[in-house]
């Protein structure tokens, strides 16, 4: 019987293209997968090695015998990285707040409510989504800097609060909401306020919840406005910070403190990443941008 | 309805309040300072109008320094990122077991501070007295010349830069892309390997076309996200980039407008919106090229 043997080959043959497939797929995942976290690897690893023990080292090693947690203790006391952290705390808790109740007020209206010229107000607020950052930046700069807003939280707050973007995709979700449990609350004569606070912003929580994700991680990786405003260690953030540190902070060579202060800046978003996965891996697949 | 348009009014006030100071008016501004000669951060005045600032940022070696690094950035990192995303993204969707892990690993990246990471791959390619560092010690050991990545010849800069980039790029590509790949109508692949098709031919003929607008959103704004870069540069070089020979457009109109080169708002603008243009124009012939060869399911 030719024919079934042949079958058979045949089945034989695709398994085994499909399993070495199969292999080569899992070899390249994990090959970038160690590309990407090899660098925290590192910064783990060197953030616990002595300074003597770092700078002994020719040929880096791969692991450490004994870890010490000096390097945290310079990366706090030498600099003042808690200031920056309460800095970037500050203004991030201040910066979404103030983005937050914007947004949700302009969606709002958008979604709901019936004005003369809200279409071309509205096509307005989406052409701003083309006007680049770098091409206002200049004159937000002059404006800080004579209303003598430079190095206070004001000056580094406020340019940074709207984004158009997340405007948009709130008032998309709003606009989702039935329009009868509108007409039903005025019926019952809530006010337009206590509609959007009772009806409209429960149902669109998740929404609301990405958003400011986004927003957190953009204030606290936020690294040129501030760098242009402040000059005053007092007023850093963190990304600041890091760059000041590696300028002039520990005496330059003093890696391991450095990679100390680096792991203490990065953990707080990689907690809040593991502990919000979901959440911000939908959401930006719906509204972030980078790259 | 009188009262219900005026509240409206009252709900959008904040948001108009915010744009129309740090967007609208810094626009216009923006346009005036570039167009004003010999503008004085001093005295708040200038003596003419004219394009001088232009052809100023155009003659300066610092700015067409600039503008090369910019462009070969973006040659090198778009299709390199996107090519690589799409590859992944591939290997991602034709396995289950770990998927998730997999998935979450590449996308940490994503949340992680540029500048500080930036950092770590700093220590990785630097060459300093007392160490080759990580990464020239791989290369020794597969018996290559070693080279400062960091401060050595220009190649190797632009190299390590590239390579950052798209490192930070990529999480944000591959998200997109999985998720495109997900939505493919599975029926389309059954009916594809009931004719026995190849999966290369199955990759080209079906999911390729199939996922073209989602590519194409990403190497457009691959394309405008990599003409703005500056701070993985920053990361990896110092605030100097012009010493480092490593500076792009956007560092070159942060440095005119502050730091040690700065006080030039004039020249910053000029440079800005010639930043803008580009983008603009290679937008632009993107949608035409798109135009031909995106296929809209």
């Amino acid at each position: 019987m030719p024919n079934h043997l042949d079958f058979e080959r045949i089945e034989k043959r695709a398994t085994v293209k499909k399993r070495i497939g199969k292999v080569f797929s899992y070899a390249m995942l994990t090959f970038w997968a160690v590309m990407v976290l090899f660098p925290f690897y590192w910064m783990l690893l060197t953030s616990v090695k002595s300074y003597s023990a770092y700078n002994g080292e020719w040929i880096p090693q791969l692991f450490t015998v004994s870890p010490t947690l000096e390097n945290y203790l310079e990366a706090f006391t030498a600099v003042p990285l808690l200031r920056y952290f309460l800095n970037t705390l500050v203004y991030t808790l201040i910066t979404t707040a103030l983005m937050l109740a914007v947004t949700v007020l302009a969606a709002f209206a958008f979604a709901r409510m019936q004005f003369p010229g809200k279409n071309l107000v509205f096509t307005l607020f989406l052409a701003m989504m083309m006007i680049p950052n770098e091409l206002v930046v200049i004159t937000n700069f002059v404006t800080v800097t004579e209303m003598d807003l430079r190095n206070s939280f004001p000056g580094l707050i406020l340019p940074t609060v709207t984004s158009v973007f997340y405007i948009y995709l709130l008032k998309e979700n709003f606009s989702q909401v039935p329009a009868e449990l509108y007409y039903a609350a005025k019926v019952d004569g809530t006010s337009d306020f206590k509609y959007l606070w009772k009806v409209m912003i429960p149902i669109c929580q998740p929404t609301i919840v990405t958003v400011t994700i986004l927003k957190v991680i953009e204030c606290w990786n936020n690294y040129v406005w501030p760098r242009l405003i402040t000059d005053d260690e007092n007023f850093f953030l963190v990304s600041n910070g890091i760059q000041s540190i590696r300028e002039n902070g520990f005496g330059r060579d003093n890696i391991p403190a450095m990679m100390a202060a680096v792991v203490a800046v990065s953990v707080p978003l990689i907690v809040l990443f593991l502990i919000f996965r979901k959440k911000i891996m939908t959401g930006v697949a719906r509204g972030g941008t980078k790259g | 309805m009188e009262k219900n348009n005026r509240k409206a009014w009252l709900y959008l006030l904040p948001a108009m309040a915010f744009l129309g100071i740090f967007m609208v008016y810094p626009l216009v501004d923006v346009l005036i300072y570039s167009l004003e000669e010999g503008f004085n951060f001093a005295s708040q005045s200038g003596h003419g109008v004219g394009f001088y600032n232009y052809g100023y940022i155009l003659r300066d070696p610092y700015f067409l320094q600039a503008v090369k690094n910019t462009f070969l950035l973006v040659i090198i990192t778009v299709p390199v990122s996107t090519g690589l995303a799409l590859l992944i993204s591939l290997g991602l969707s034709s396995i289950q077991k770990l998927r998730n892990l997999y998935q979450t690993v590449y996308f940490l990246p994503y949340v992680t501070n540029t500048l500080a990471v930036g950092l770590v791959f700093m220590i990785l390619f630097k060459q300093t007295p007392y160490t080759d560092g990580m990464v020239n010690v791989l290369i020794r050991w597969f018996g290559g010349e070693t080279v400062d990545f960091i401060d050595g010849p220009y190649w190797a800069k632009m190299f390590v830069l590239c390579f950052y980039t798209v490192w930070v790029v990529l999480p944000f590509k591959i998200l997109i892309l999985t998720s495109a790949l997900a939505s493919v109508d599975r029926t389309y692949y059954n009916a594809a390997r009931l004719d026995g098709t190849s999966s290369f031919r199955t990759f080209t003929r079906i999911t390729l076309p199939l996922i073209s607008p989602t590519v194409f959103y990403l190497i457009i704004t691959g394309f405008i996200g990599a003409f703005k870069a500056y701070s993985d540069a920053v990361a990896l070089f110092g605030t100097d980039l012009n010493a480092a020979q490593m500076n792009t457009v956007v560092g070159y109109v942060y440095d005119m407008l502050y730091g040690n080169s700065g006080g030039y708002p004039s020249y910053a603008s000029a440079a800005a919106i010639v930043l803008f243009a580009i983008v603009l124009t290679i937008t632009c012939i993107n949608l035409l090229v798109s135009r031909k060869h995106v296929h809209y399911a």
